[in-house]
């Protein structure tokens, strides 16, 4: 299984993201907290209700419906079937890949030796 | 749902902000979460989910349509995974 990323400076959080808002754009910090919840809030309710959400530039979530299938208690390797549910998957969008894949030079990498 | 729907909605429910300025907070919260991905960090937002890059080790390909074997360099890869508030919602239940 693929390996988390290198971890750097702790996690960007909610309250990272309302400060990028503030300094970006100006608005009171109150706003830009609710404003943070409420994107988010309503991506949730978008998928809760089946939706597929679609955000340009970004990538899509989406809330797909899996079968019923049999699985295995991995401690006792009896086998258990695993009810249908929906599960939310997220595609990132081309653009979001290829920033990922290949950050602007300059931003420090684990792999560099000199 | 669309990214137009979305910002729509938030600028109905933030309509004491002009719309374009509601708009711009929108692509100011995702472009800061593509940007943490771009440095490699992870993004944990409660309840939500959290979004981290995955490295996907070098691997030989082919190229399908010659057959050719390739080889395909190490790579990262956005990864999200839903946080418990969203899997339980989307599941049907209604937390």
């Amino acid at each position: 299984m693929a390996r988390e990323g290198e971890k750097k400076a702790g996690a960007v959080t909610r309250m990272d993201l309302a400060e990028a808002i503030v300094a970006q754009t100006g608005v009171p910090r109150a706003d830009a907290t609710r404003f943070t919840d409420a994107l988010l809030q309503r991506i949730s309710d978008a998928l809760a209700a089946g939706e597929t959400v679609k955000l340009a530039r970004f990538g899509n979530f989406q809330a797909r419906s899996k079968r019923e299938r049999v699985g295995r208690n991995p401690k006792t390797g009896q086998e258990a079937p695993i009810t249908p549910r929906r599960v939310v998957t997220f595609r990132p969008s081309q653009l979001l890949r290829q920033r990922v894949e290949s950050p602007p030079s300059g931003t420090p990498r684990r792999e560099r030796r000199d | 749902m669309l990214r137009s729907e979305l910002v729509a909605k938030l600028q109905a429910e933030f309509s004491h902000l002009r719309p374009e300025l509601v708009e711009q907070m929108a692509t100011v919260a995702l472009d800061q979460v593509a940007e943490a991905l771009e440095q490699g960090r992870r993004v944990e937002l409660r309840g939500f989910g959290a979004f981290s890059v995955r490295r996907r080790e070098a691997r030989q390909g082919r190229n399908p349509r010659t057959g050719a074997t390739v080889s395909v360099a190490a790579k990262r890869v956005p990864f999200f995974k839903p946080g418990k508030e969203l899997r339980d919602r989307v599941n049907g239940g209604d937390a």
